[in-house]
């Protein structure tokens, strides 16, 4: 447990301070949302239709691009075959990275979700809704990425692969917090369902992403 | 003759050699009689001749995912057994599932433009069926990424089974999604009210391109076992070239080695 208390502090501390690109992510998302207005117009009435969608694509693109660093940095100096040779599960290793990664990389992108929705003319119900299905479907983004990411460590030019990989993946997520912020704002149908669909995936992914990161992970390196 | 006997690629090439004109000769009489078959079939009272479409389009959708179930089944035997021929079934596969998945695209939308006057609509099965031929391309992409063919099979193995395990949530979430947006779908083919005179011809068809994709898997896994022998050959060559330790000649593949 110690161990894997020190890896969470370990990572998050690497990726905040200097040379650590965690909070590129934010600032990535940010220019994709101001990119927005200058491709479909100023209309403000547009933007605060296309509000939701843009924001959750936003996240997806500003996730997919911080997940390269979950394990690329560790495979240049080492240690991640100490991580791989220790004796913690690696299972649990690459679970407590992944969560490491959304509380440096994913959980800013929440945070700065109400700064983005008051660009694009979103009320305050309507930013709460698409802050909470952020909060609840980053995760599931890391921990599918993740997968992609262990795949892409010990190639040369991984970075386009991963995205390739783990792109189609994530529709499902795409799908239900966009369905589920609409359904918050305009729509007929309650917020509950899509939203513990969501969640379901989140739960899934947590179960998935550390069991096949692992599996490729051993299998790539050796 | 089991499965173990089949781990000697030299036994299994000899197997194929014997069994692969068999299967040619099946695939074309089926296919000839399916073919037969579909153009005696009457038109459809609202769809006119447009319905035999249906006879090349249902095949091909049905393989895409056939062929993706065989790829896992094929990753549960490099992962889990270290099966020596199983990456080579699941890297033979790959391309001939795109084929089909492709040409189960284009025939929909070929059908797409008389029945609902436009070559693409999101319906929820196009739109599942199109992730799924993003999702061979993305496998195709990582066998192409990795020089050393084990390493490669194990890392698509994986990738696989992930994908296995994710396209019925995609096709759920999909269908979902295509609800929500278009409340009255457009496709209007009853499945199981298929008349006879539709459902034998089609049923002829599937087995005929089932078939088809046997025989063509056969060859690719021959095809891919020979190149893989041709590489290692290279190599041994490229050692002794260079003059340093050529006598560990032989390369820890185990394909390459027999």
């Amino acid at each position: 447990m110690t161990a894997l208390g020190a890896l969470i502090r370990r990572d998050i501390r690497i990726a905040l301070r200097i040379g650590g690109g965690a909070l590129i992510g934010v600032l990535f998302f940010l220019t994709v949302v101001v990119l927005m207005p200058f491709a479909v117009g100023p209309d403000l009435a547009l933007l605060t239709r296309l509000g939701p969608a843009i924001l959750w694509l936003g996240a997806l693109l500003a996730s997919l691009l911080t997940l390269d660093r979950l394990f690329t940095a560790d495979h240049e100096d080492g240690s991640l075959d100490l991580i791989i040779m220790s004796r913690t599960p690696l299972e649990l290793a690459c679970a407590a990275k992944a969560l490491a990664h959304w509380l440096a990389a994913g959980l800013p992108l929440v945070i700065a979700t109400p700064v983005l929705g008051l660009l694009l003319n979103l009320d305050a119900t309507a930013t709460g809704a698409v802050a909470l299905t952020l909060l609840a479907g980053t995760p599931a983004l890391t921990f599918i990425g993740m997968i992609g990411a262990a795949l892409a460590v010990t190639m040369s030019r991984g970075g386009l692969l991963l995205a390739v990989l783990v792109l189609p993946l994530s529709i499902p997520v795409l799908i239900f917090g966009v369905a589920a912020s609409q359904a918050a704002i305009v729509g007929p149908l309650p917020f509950g369902a899509p939203f513990s669909i969501l969640c379901a995936l989140s739960l899934v992914s947590f179960v998935i992403g550390p069991f096949a990161a692992a599996t490729s992970l051993r299998n790539g390196l050796d | 003759m089991s499965l173990i006997d089949l781990a000697n690629p030299t036994r299994f090439l000899a197997l194929a050699a014997r069994l692969s004109p068999w299967l040619a000769l099946v695939t074309v009489v089926l296919l000839a009689a399916g073919l037969y078959l579909s153009a005696l079939a009457p038109d459809d009272y609202q769809q006119g001749a447009t319905v035999k479409i249906m006879f090349i389009h249902v095949p091909n959708a049905w393989l895409s995912m056939f062929v993706w179930g065989v790829m896992s089944i094929a990753s549960l035997g490099t992962l889990v057994w270290r099966h020596p021929l199983a990456d080579v079934a699941a890297k033979a596969a790959a391309p001939i599932g795109a084929s089909f998945t492709f040409l189960a695209l284009l025939t929909g939308s070929l059908w797409g433009r008389p029945m609902w006057g436009t070559y693409w609509e999101w319906d929820a099965r196009l739109t599942s069926v199109l992730i799924l031929f993003l999702m061979y391309l993305g496998l195709m992409a990582l066998w192409r990424a990795v020089e050393d063919p084990t390493r490669a099979a194990r890392a698509a193995a994986v990738l696989t089974l992930v994908g296995a395990l994710n396209l019925p949530i995609i096709k759920f979430s999909v269908d979902w999604w295509n609800t929500l947006h278009q409340p009255a779908s457009v496709m209007r083919m009853g499945g199981p009210a298929l008349d006879k005179a539709f459902l034998i011809p089609l049923l002829v068809m599937a087995v005929g391109f089932t078939f088809l994709f046997v025989t063509l898997h056969v060859a690719a896994m021959r095809n891919e076992i020979l190149r893989r022998r041709v590489r290692s050959l290279q190599m041994m060559q490229a050692r002794a070239y260079q003059g340093s330790a050529p006598s560990g000649g032989a390369t820890s593949q185990a394909v390459g080695a027999a």
